[in-house]
């Protein structure tokens, strides 16, 4: 039986399928120019040729496709934050990746699981009623759980009393749900591809041309290309490119690492998440825990790992699943997340008339993917900014008018 | 685990260190518009490369300047902030 299924492998009656056509030579203009293949841009390029018909479109990346944060995410998907702002944008995410594979004709894996935010103190037990609350308000299913529903929900979790954080609650949020990240980064491509938009890899953008703060042309390593617009969507040297633009932005580039363990049998169906333990885990769908911790506690561009981190996140491990002592760590990474001081994200326009930004996704750029894409296509195509992106744009910093989400992300920061 | 030289108690481990930033000039109290605030408090450099920034050693609360390279992770010098103040205003006087 291998043998026979490795005839197959060698065979050239089946060819895998490439996912997006390879496009030979940039063309000397593009209506829009996407910096970033990313999810996000991918996304974008994908909303822009399928719903307003803008094919002559370019998406560029220096590396090869979804290589950056697209790839380093431990793939949750939630929408239980803690503004009105911050949940209406994440619910629309949400619900666009329920349909996603149906949408793309692509399978995400797309597994809805539940999503646990452990409450080990008084202050996190009122944040949780607070999330809950402002959640079911904008029609969120989110609840607040107490151990004896933790224990029917999640049986594996060590509910002693004798730990240094005993749990006390938690914040239950039923359409918490995991995907393939890849798989969304390719979707979204080979449905761009499909529709016309070139996707060029291995480009690196080197500088803009402008005129009368108008971008008119962008500088790449294989020959300057003319455009009507830019989307920069490069989280993670969000700055750095912005820096080329011309502008600053209040973001801090954060190494942020994680790990799998070996695969094992399913055993932890739902996705655990304790804030003042600074860890997060679930099971992915070939059986390793996924593990994620804090981000680092200063700035850096390296993504390069440490044993601090796993020092740190395997004594909290142990203490909400003890006998995950005896798994092996099978791999570990790091992205650089784009950390604002507000943990909400920055879209929308910025002070160059015809350069749009998508940055500041610090920890819960994978979950916004498909809403980005869709309204920072919505923003491209009208140039006027959708209500449900009106609260995060740049301009909010020199208004100070900021959408405070610390609460709700992850983990403590 | 990566080790800072505090210029108030030697060689310890980075754990036991805060970043606060890099360092840069303050919009004059009085003068300064809403502008020039929102630029100080959250525009940042973010820069790739060598940076020079606050640190306080959490245990001390001593605050002193670093000097690293956020592409390489070196920690290139330390210094009390007092030799950076006493320069400033050397440069400002001359």
């Amino acid at each position: 039986m291998p043998f026979g299924l490795l005839k197959y492998g060698f065979s050239k009656a089946h060819p895998s399928e490439r996912h997006f056509k390879k496009p030979v030579s940039l063309k000397p203009s593009y209506d829009i120019v996407i910096v970033g293949g990313g999810g996000h841009g991918l996304a974008t390029a994908y909303y822009l040729a399928k719903y307003w018909g803008i094919t002559n479109v370019a998406v560029i990346e220096k590396s090869y496709l979804a290589s950056g944060n697209t790839a380093r995410n431990t793939a949750i998907i939630r929408s239980n934050y803690l503004t009105p702002e911050g949940v209406r944008f994440y619910d629309e995410s949400v619900k666009l990746f329920q349909d996603l594979s149906n949408e793309l004709d692509y399978n995400i894996l797309y597994s809805e699981r539940g999503h646990l935010t452990l409450a080990h103190t008084d202050a996190a037990i009122r944040t949780s009623r607070w999330r809950a609350e402002v959640n079911k308000h904008l029609g969120v299913n989110s609840e607040v759980v107490y151990p004896d529903e933790l224990a029917k929900l999640c049986p594996h979790l060590n509910l002693s009393q004798d730990v240094r954080f005993p749990i006390m609650g938690a914040l239950y949020h039923p359409p918490g749900a995991i995907a393939r990240h890849d798989a969304v980064a390719w979707g979204y491509a080979r449905g761009a591809s499909d529709c016309g938009v070139e996707i060029h890899t291995h480009t690196e953008v080197t500088g803009f041309n402008f005129e009368n703060n108008r971008v008119v042309g962008v500088k790449t390593n294989r020959g300057d290309i003319r455009c009507g617009k830019v989307l920069q969507a490069v989280a993670g040297l969000s700055s750095d490119v912005a820096k080329l633009a011309g502008f600053k932005l209040p973001i801090k580039s954060i190494p942020l690492q994680a790990c799998v363990t070996e695969p094992v049998k399913p055993f932890l169906n739902i996705i655990v998440v304790s804030g003042s333990l600074h860890v997060y885990v679930s099971q992915s769908s070939r059986g390793e825990l996924v593990m994620g911790a804090s981000s680092d506690s200063y700035p850096l561009y390296s993504t390069r790992s440490t044993l601090e981190f796993k020092e740190e996140l395997m004594t909290h491990l142990l203490e909400l699943f003890p006998f995950a002592g005896k798994l092996k760590i099978l791999r570990q990474w790091a992205g650089i997340t784009d950390m604002t001081p507000d943990f909400s994200p920055i879209m929308g326009f910025t002070p160059i008339q015809n350069y749009y930004i998508d940055a500041g996704w610090g920890t819960w750029g994978f979950k916004a993917t498909p809403v980005c894409g869709k309204r920072m296509a919505e923003t491209l195509a009208t140039e006027k900014l959708p209500d449900l992106l009106k609260p995060f744009e740049l301009e909010r910093f020199y208004r100070f008018e900021q959408v405070g989400e610390r609460g709700a992300a992850s983990v403590g920061h | 685990m990566k080790l800072i030289s505090c210029p108030l108690n030697g060689l310890r481990n980075i754990s036991e260190f805060i970043c606060g930033g890099e360092v840069k000039a303050m919009p004059d109290p009085i003068s300064g518009s809403d502008h020039d605030w929102a630029e100080y408090l959250f525009m940042e450099n973010n820069t790739k490369g060598l940076v020079r920034e606050w640190w306080m050693h959490v245990p001390t609360s001593y605050w002193f300047i670093v000097e690293r390279n956020t592409e390489t992770e070196e920690i290139i010098t330390t210094y009390p902030a007092s030799k950076l103040f006493k320069q400033q205003k050397e440069i400002r006087e001359t």
